[in-house]
């Protein structure tokens, strides 16, 4: 018995040491833009041009690359590799990459594609190669209308993102937002919608009206916003795709920012009642109005969890400006930030991890993040003016606007739309063709 | 009544005074603990007299009087750096050659050719533990160097495990900082998630890898693991663009199968 133990633990032994394995552990890595070349879709023979209102687009896959490229260089993640360097035409790299010249020029990942247009119909196919495995990654065809291009490209873009980084990407996306015009004292504020690069603008309001805080449905079908009617602040409902729009009410008081919840069932946003701003929320269908806080301070910028189960608002109950978190039928209400200086604009993350907030200290206006529970801090960005942070559908990127300082006229002053993303150094400036602020981010609009 | 309270005066007594006596004992103890890490490295080499090739024995010297150099400073702590330089040291071909001729010569071969790796392997790390190799070639001194290596194990735990490993802390520094360079981390990664990903390999001897395996497969296909498979695609980028891996020129048989394992969380919770 004893010799069997005996054989068998040293079979064990035996055995544990003819696995050994030598172990390494990486902990570091680069942490620079993936480099990706994305080669000109190649247009297809008896291809005709795209027409797009009385412009001819010439060369649609080169424009279709050029805007996946543009998307990719704005994330941050990618670094497109300039055009020059490519060695292998488009239609060849499509069907076969050398991968051994794709190599040489650094690339990592490689989109390939193919463009063929007929009078209504444009079919778009595209492949993602890793370059280092030699191996395609997703191969895709897309078919819409000639004029929808742009959103093709976009598409690829997301599709791209997805498969790179593991997240869900943001360029097939809108934006909604304040469109203004003159000078500081007499502003001209429209309600407007574009793409999430800049491009499509179509406004959707005339400008008779003082509009602010627009907001997206979570279908992206419904814009909710406020606007002022012979000077009383009423909540409106408009319909993109239709341009019906519906007073959801009339709110006495101030009344601030009306937000979807995220079952897009109810409105919830902050109004003034006997003098004093409470939380409530309105269900669209019924339009029952009920109250969410009681309290003598002031609670305003509500915004949903995206459980719908937790609201976050910012209220002066503490006697300065800070954010609370509370469950959405108000109970359980939780101070969650102790830092010096005033926080407000609190807006959850879609992906329910942080929340990111505008923050005023010592005379400039900071945009960051913390995690629900306060915990964690971090500022992105700095300015002399900026506010209402929004977040991108997969929680990575802030859009926000950022005023500039002026003088007693009013010269100088500008609003203009940026977007940050998580790490605080990818900055950028979002081209509107006029000044912009309130931007709000839809959800995917394909999923 | 007074006898126990007599008796337990009596014990409590003795009890204080037990504990007055040992406990000054169990406080010096761990003061005995520390061991000096004089080495005497070079001395059992010495002893040994190791057939060293000419670089080598010219190495040693360098090393040696850099040792001494370094007696004015001797209190302070070791770096990492410092252990760094005798493994840069390269080990000229013509070196090997010398000895597989002499290998040649023997009557067995396959059993002297694997001394012969323990030997080169040694000359790169003899500063790690030399009283294994002087064991291997010094066979009646075998006994000796088992017991030092004993009593190495104590003060030098660390370096037997690295060597145990198959890799010296050098060779894994210098295999990691190849590998750094070539892994582009996904960016996107969630940073709350498990971002460790580990990747079996089977090496060639000039570093070329045979064969890679992803060992946690299966959580590839995972709901809500998008990330994962990105995250070993990436890995596995790396190992391709760094190969030939940057390997030991010797003692293949310990590191012909290699286990990378990529951790993102450090670099993306930052």
């Amino acid at each position: 018995m004893k010799k069997l133990i005996l054989t068998i633990f040293c079979l064990f032994l035996f055995n544990s040491s003819a696995k050994a394995v030598v172990e390494v552990d990486i902990t570091r890595g680069n942490l620079d833009p993936l480099p990706i070349a994305v080669s000109p879709l190649h247009v297809a023979l008896g291809s005709i041009d795209v027409k797009e209102g009385e412009k001819v687009i010439k060369n649609i896959g080169e424009k279709i690359s050029g805007v996946v490229e543009i998307n990719f260089k704005r994330s941050g993640l990618f670094n497109p590799l300039k055009k020059e360097s490519f060695v292998q035409n488009p239609d060849i790299a499509h069907i076969k990459p050398r991968f051994e010249d794709w190599r040489l020029i650094k690339a990592q990942a490689l989109v390939t594609g193919k463009v063929t247009v007929t009078e209504d119909k444009l079919r778009v196919e595209f492949r993602l190669w890793d370059v280092v495995a030699a191996k395609e990654m997703i191969a895709l065809a897309f078919s819409t209308t000639p004029n929808n291009w742009r959103r093709v490209a976009h598409i690829i873009s997301d599709k791209v993102y997805q498969r790179l980084t593991g997240e869900e990407g943001y360029f097939d996306t809108r934006i909604v937002y304040v469109s203004e015009t003159g000078p500081k004292t007499q502003r001209y504020k429209k309600l407007a919608i574009m793409d999430q690069d800049g491009a499509n603008v179509k406004y959707l309001t005339l400008g008779n009206e003082l509009v602010l805080t627009p907001r997206f449905s979570p279908t992206n079908q419904l814009v909710t916003y406020l606007s002022y009617f012979k000077n009383l602040p009423r909540v409106y409902l408009l319909d993109i795709e239709t341009g019906v729009q519906e007073v959801v009410g009339d709110f006495p008081g101030m009344t601030f920012a009306p937000r979807f919840s995220p079952d897009g069932k109810k409105i919830i946003m902050s109004f003034a009642k006997d003098g004093n701003s409470d939380i409530y929320t309105m269900n669209i269908n019924t339009r029952v109005v009920e109250k969410i806080t009681e309290h003598t301070s002031i609670d305003t910028s509500p915004s949903f969890s995206p459980d719908g189960k937790y609201i976050c608002f910012n209220s002066d109950r503490s006697g300065l400006q800070q954010i609370y978190v509370m469950r959405s039928d108000g109970s359980q209400v939780k101070r969650i930030t102790f830092g010096k200086g005033l926080y407000g604009t609190p807006v959850w993350s879609p992906r329910g991890d942080l929340i990111a907030f505008t923050k005023v200290h010592k005379g400039k206006f900071y945009i960051g993040v913390m995690r629900p529970d306060g915990s964690g801090e971090r500022l992105l960005t700095e300015n002399f003016y900026q506010e209402a942070p929004s977040w991108s559908p997969n929680g990575r990127v802030l859009i926000f606007y950022r005023e500039t300082k002026s003088d007693s006229e009013g010269k100088g002053f500008s609003a203009k739309l940026w977007s940050i993303d998580l790490t605080g150094y990818n900055e950028r400036l979002i081209e509107t063709e006029t000044d912009g602020s309130d931007p709000s981010w839809s959800s995917l609009l394909s999923k | 009544m007074t006898r126990s309270i007599f008796l337990s005066l009596v014990f409590h007594s003795a009890m204080i005074i037990l504990t007055a006596i040992s406990l000054p004992f169990m406080m010096r103890t761990p003061v005995d603990l520390p061991p000096i890490l004089s080495v005497d490295l070079i001395q059992i080499t010495d002893k040994t007299s190791i057939p060293f090739a000419a670089k080598a024995a010219k190495t040693l010297e360098k090393i040696k009087k850099e040792e001494e150099e370094r007696v004015v400073s001797e209190q302070a702590p070791p770096t990492e750096k410092k252990k760094e330089k005798p493994d840069r040291i390269p080990l000229p071909d013509d070196l090997n050659k010398e000895k597989k001729e002499i290998v040649k010569k023997k009557q067995n071969p396959k059993e002297i050719k694997d001394e012969i790796r323990q030997a080169s392997e040694f000359e790169k790390e003899e500063l790690f533990d030399p009283n294994q190799i002087a064991a291997l070639i010094d066979k009646s001194k075998e006994d000796t160097a088992q017991t030092l290596k004993k009593d190495n194990k104590i003060t030098q735990s660390n370096v037997k495990t690295s060597f145990a490993k198959g890799l010296t802390l050098s060779q894994e520094d210098a295999l990691k900082a190849q590998i750094f360079g070539c892994w582009s981390l996904p960016l996107g990664l969630p940073y709350h998630k498990n971002l460790l990903v580990r990747i079996k390999l089977k090496l060639k001897a000039d570093g070329t890898v045979l064969k890679s395996e992803i060992l946690d497969h299966a959580r590839m296909n995972q709901p809500g693991q998008g990330f994962y498979k990105v995250l070993a695609e990436s890995a596995l980028r790396a190992i391709r663009i760094c190969q030939p891996l940057r390997v030991p020129p010797t003692g293949y048989e310990k590191w012909k199968d290699l286990q990378l394992n990529f951790d993102a969380n450090e670099m993306l919770k930052g």
